[in-house]
Formats: structure tokens, sequence, C-alpha cells
């Protein structure tokens, strides 16, 4: 395996309250290696936006990184202070967020953002970079882009407006882009061209991904590797040939079960019994095994660490017990 | 488009006839016209002719059309007090108030914007405690209070400031300005503060609250995770959409601004609109105060005619029953 571009360790996240601290991110490890893209999945507060959002230190207030580490090309980011940040935000981590709709400001064009944001980065005129804007606007797929730069948000569709969001993030050029739900927000004919122009732009650009999403079909389509999230914890990690085809957690196999396919006769999609705990009811030992179908005695009291056997590393006392795999 | 501004246009008209209505009717019940009018040994005989040659026996409804005509025209009447038409008067007064109005609306912005913006960008700071504390002052304490604590600070412990009065004026027309003379200015900043601090810590709320609503948006996290500037980021894009809703409370206020002047006036002894109707109910004197209120109603109504234009102008959706709204279509 090559040298991580990113590379997280132990991460916990927690949101202090008035009734003690929810831990949203849960002693998360995770490695990007370069034009990797990595598919984060898992049901809703699951952590994953978190986990993105610590990694670019865009924690909500009051949320925290109460432990772990978080690299970047070796540079340690989450003892950053605010102004160390901004050499790191843009330039070497782009992101892209959920709502193409409420991520552009509408009262600037679209091309004053673009240029707003070039120039914070890289030294140009305004005029190289507005060529550059123009670039950008091409390259993403925005049609008669000339004259779309003097155009307002609101005179994008929302498909169109995830391509401007997305020339955005690659301003600058970043080794590294958080793409939390980028196409969840649009209709299904979209969020696949959206999937291709991201993976296409990454591959040309030697980017590497980090894909949030709870939609597994996005994930097969796209990622390299996937790490599969419940209750602020990995569950599994692996490639995503083997993860999506041979899952080893149950909860793994739990999210499969619930993909439709065209071949299979119509048949009841399999479901997971049950609700993901919140933050603050997390059972002890592993936090799946109340829904889990296999749970042993021991899953009730000891949490099981998530231990690598290639090809994928699965934290589950039943099917990746420690003992036997190192 | 047309057919909205004609329906509020109708709507405005109604408004100011009942206000009229009102008017009028402080003319024909409150006290006796003519015992207002004339000495004690005016003979019967005289009140009478004098009642049937001001038309006073006239059947209410045709009094209250001479009366509506004659104000749509700009004539109040004479004055009881002065012996002079209302309508000159009014015009006198009018510069004193509107430059106290608008030195009050600059302070109230320029005061109150920047406050509202460091309470909401660092809300844990002292600084923004103090603030909120002293807004809760501003907006709890009556204004006369204020006036009065004012003058006793700093114009009769310290002596810095006038007391009362607009100080030296300069003519401009019929235009009297006290803003091109030192004493003019001095005597403008105590009234103005008064006047200014409820609409300063309303503004000042206003603006925290829209600016905490705005950091919050998809938006201003995007526009962090671009790598801009914190000052970009809060100045250029959150301050600029906090400033839409702003701008709209204060074109609101300012009607208010303009007739609660009545209180600031009267504790300052400012020669305004607002001081001339105080003196004119001590000496029961009917039309100025007619006047002066229709003239309030005329106002207020107008700045929420434009407002609600204003609104349809900028927000599409609005538009009801005005053409297709396009889809995203042009500015």
């Amino acid at each position: 395996m090559t040298e991580s571009l990113l590379s997280v360790r132990d991460l916990i996240v927690e949101f202090p309250t008035r009734r003690g601290a929810l831990r949203v991110v849960d002693g998360v490890s995770l490695d990007i290696v370069p034009g990797e893209v990595l598919g984060v999945v898992g049901e809703s507060g699951a952590g994953k936006s978190q986990t993105g959002a610590a990694i670019i230190g865009l924690l909500e207030p009051p949320g925290r990184i109460v432990d772990g580490t978080v690299h970047l090309e070796g540079e340690r980011l989450d003892t950053l202070s605010g102004d160390q940040w901004r050499r790191v935000r843009g330039r070497r981590i782009g992101a892209v967020f959920q709502d193409p709709l409420t991520s552009l400001n509408p009262l600037y064009t679209v091309g004053r953002q673009l240029t707003e944001t070039i120039r914070t980065h890289l030294d140009m005129t305004e005029k190289q970079a507005r060529a550059r804007a123009l670039e950008l606007l091409g390259e993403v797929g925005i049609p008669a882009a000339a004259d779309r730069l003097d155009a307002w948000p609101h005179q994008f569709s929302g498909g169109m407006r995830q391509r401007v969001v997305i020339a955005l993030a690659l301003c600058a050029n970043p080794r590294l882009i958080i793409a939390d739900e980028p196409t969840t927000a649009l209709d299904v004919s979209i969020q696949a061209q959206i999937t291709a122009l991201l993976k296409r732009l990454c591959r040309e650009h030697g980017t590497a991904v980090m894909l949030i999403t709870h939609d597994m079909g996005v994930i097969a389509e796209t990622a390299d590797r996937v790490a599969v999230m419940y209750a602020g914890r990995l569950v599994e990690t692996g490639p995503v040939d083997d993860l999506v085809n041979r899952p080893r957690h149950p909860y793994t196999e739990g999210l499969m079960g619930c993909i439709p396919t065209m071949h299979a006769r119509p048949v009841r999609l399999d479901q997971i019994e049950g609700a993901m705990p919140a933050p603050r009811a997390v059972p002890p030992g592993c936090a799946f095994h109340p829904r889990c179908p296999l749970a042993v005695e021991r899953c009730t009291s000891e949490r099981p660490p998530l231990v690598a056997r290639p090809p994928l590393a699965t934290a589950c006392w039943v099917r990746s017990p420690d003992g036997d795999a190192a | 488009m047309a057919t909205f501004i004609v329906r509020r246009l109708l709507q405005s008209v109604l408004v100011m006839v009942v206000v009229a209505l009102v008017g009028f009717a402080l003319f024909a019940y409150v006290g006796d016209p003519i015992n207002n009018m004339v000495g004690q040994d005016t003979s019967f005989e005289d009140r009478e002719r004098l009642r049937e040659d001001l038309g006073l026996n006239d059947p209410a409804p045709v009094q209250f059309l001479r009366f509506v005509g004659n104000a749509v025209q700009g004539d109040f009447g004479l004055s009881y007090r002065h012996g002079r038409p209302v309508a000159d008067l009014l015009v006198e007064r009018a510069p004193a108030t509107l430059e106290l109005s608008f030195a009050a609306g600059v302070f109230a912005l320029l005061v109150g914007v920047p406050m509202g913006i460091h309470t909401a960008l660092w809300r844990q700071s002292w600084l923004a405690k103090a603030f909120l504390t002293i807004s809760l002052i501003g907006i709890s304490l009556p204004t006369f209070l204020i006036g009065i604590l004012l003058i006793l600070v700093f114009a009769v412990w310290l002596g810095w400031m006038p007391s009362f009065g607009r100080g030296e004026v300069v003519q401009i027309g019929w235009w009297s300005t006290g803003f091109l003379t030192a004493s003019g200015l001095k005597a403008m900043v105590l009234p103005a503060i008064t006047l200014g601090l409820f609409q300063m810590t309303l503004i000042m709320r206003l603006v925290r609250a829209e600016m905490l609503e705005v950091l919050r948006t998809d938006y201003i996290k995007f526009a962090r995770a671009r790598g801009l500037s914190a000052r970009a980021v809060n100045f250029g894009h959150a301050l600029k959409n906090t400033l839409v809703p702003v701008i709209t409370i204060t074109g609101l206020q300012l009607g208010s601004v303009i007739a609660f002047a009545i209180i600031t006036e009267t504790v300052f002894q400012w020669p305004g609109m607002g001081l001339l109707f105080m003196q004119a109910i001590e000496f029961v004197d009917i039309p100025v105060m007619a006047a002066y209120l229709v003239l309030v109603a005329a106002l207020f109504v107008m700045i929420n005619l434009v407002v609600d234009i204003l609104y349809v102008i900028v927000d599409p959706r609005l538009r009801i029953g005005g053409g297709a709204v396009g889809g995203g279509g042009g500015r």
C-alpha cells in the first residue's frame, strides 16, 4: 500500500450537552491513499458526516474532537488554529455538501464566487482568475460557460448548481475532496451524472475523495474502498468489490440485503429489524448486538475491535474473532 | 402588478378616510370651535352669525366632505392659537422634525449594525454581553426618562451639550437646517440619541438574530470550506445576506421615528411638528391636532405602501395573478 494521503486515528467527536456529552464519532480510524475514492456509508446519524466535518475542521460548535488525530500528508490537522486552517481548507482539502440549492450564496454571481475562491488560494489577477473560473466551469460540464459566468445561482438548476459547487471545490486543485452526500438532493438521472463527473475529475486531477453517502448504489459505482459506520463506530472496511459481494459483518450484510436488484425475482427486500441507537443510548459491547441475528453472549458486554483479515477489516466477535486473526 | 398596486392604493385611501373622520370628529365634538375663537363678550347673535358663516350649521356629512376637500389641497384651516394657516405652521416645523429623525436614524444604524454584528460573531465576549445588557436598558427605559437623564448628565452636570432647542439654524429656501452650524449640530446630539436609542437596540437585536441565522446556512459553511478568510465570510457573505431584512425593518421604523419624535421634542423643546402638536393639545388647537393626525397617518400609509410594493418587486413569488412566474427567470 502506498503512503496515506489522509490518516485518521481513533477519532472521537463529542457534543457536550447539559445532560452529558454526546459521542457521535467513537474511535474511528481510516486511511485514504492519493487518488482513491473512499466511500463512507451508514444510516442517518451513524456519524459519517461528523467524521467528514471533523477532518475538514468544520464541526458545528459545540462539537469538538476530544481524542484521536487527523494527519494530511504527514501534517497534523486536528490541532491547527483558525488561521492555519485556511491554508488547508479549499487549498488542500475541498468540500462538496449535500444540498446544491443552499451551498451557493444567493447574492453573488457564480463567477464572483469562483474568482473569490481562486484568488484566495492562488496568486492571480482578477482577469486570470476569471479565465480559470471559465475553464473550471467548462471542465464540470456547464454548457456555454462564458455566458453563465455572470449568472446568479438561482438561474441554475440543481444539477448545474452541484456542478458549480464541484468547480468551487476544485478551484485550487486540492489533494482530497470531502463529498458529503453530494447526490442525495438530486434526482436519480442527475445523480449518476454528478457521480460520474466527480469520479472522472478526481481521476484526471489525481484527487482523492471521501464520499459520504447512505446510498450503496452510489458506493458500488464510485468507490474504490468502503468504510461502513454504525452508531459512530467503524464496523467494516475493505475494497468495494469484496465488501459488497462478500461482507462479513452482519450489519453490512443487512445493508446489502436492502438493495433492490434488477435480476432477482421481485421478493420482499430484507430489512434490518429495529433502529440504530441514539448517541445517548448506545448499548454496551457491540453497538449492533440488539439488532444482530448472530449475537452471542460476548457481544453484549465487550466491544469488538476492528480486526484486519484481508481483504476486509471487520469489528465482529462472531464473524471475525480476534484470536485467530493476527 | 398593476392590479396589486391599485388594490393596495384603494386600501390606503380607505385608511386615510377613516383617519380623516377621526380628525373631523375632533372639530365637531371636542369643545365648541366658536367659543375657542371669540372673546367672552361676543353676543349670542354674533356667535350664531359666525357659526352660519363658517358653515358649522351644515349637516355633518357636508362639513366632512368640505374638510376632506380642503385637506386634500393641504388646507387645514387657521390655527386657533397662532391665527395662521396650519399648513404654513407644519411646513415651517417640518425641517426640524425631519432632520432630527434623520439624525436619529443614522445614529441607530451606524451604532446598531456594528453592535449587532459584534454580538453575533463573538457571542461569548464580555463586550457582546455588555451590548446586550445596554440594549435591554434601551428597550425598557421610556424615551422621556432617557432624554431627561441625558440632559441631567451632559447638559447640567457636565455642561457639554445644550439642554434644549436647535441651536443656530441656516435658512435654505423654506428649509431651515441645523446641520451647517456647530451649535446646530451640537444641539442635535442629545435629542438624536434619545430618539434613536430604541431603534438602535431594535436594529442591534435584529442584526444579531439575522446574522446568527445566516451563519448557520449551508452557503456560509461552504464558504468556510472553500478556505475563504473569516473576514470575507463574515462581512462579505454573511453580512450582505443579513442586511436585506434589516433594510426593510429600518424603512418601516422610519414612520414611527417621525411619529414618536413628539416625546423627544417635548423633552428637548425641539421646535418641530411634535412639539407643535403637544402645544396644540394644551391649547385645544384643534386644526393643528387634526392636521398632525392626518399627516402622521398619511406617512405610515405611504411607507407601508412603498414597502409592500418593494416586496413584490424583490420577490417574484409574491406577484399574485401578475403573469407567469418564471422558473429561475431573469433578474
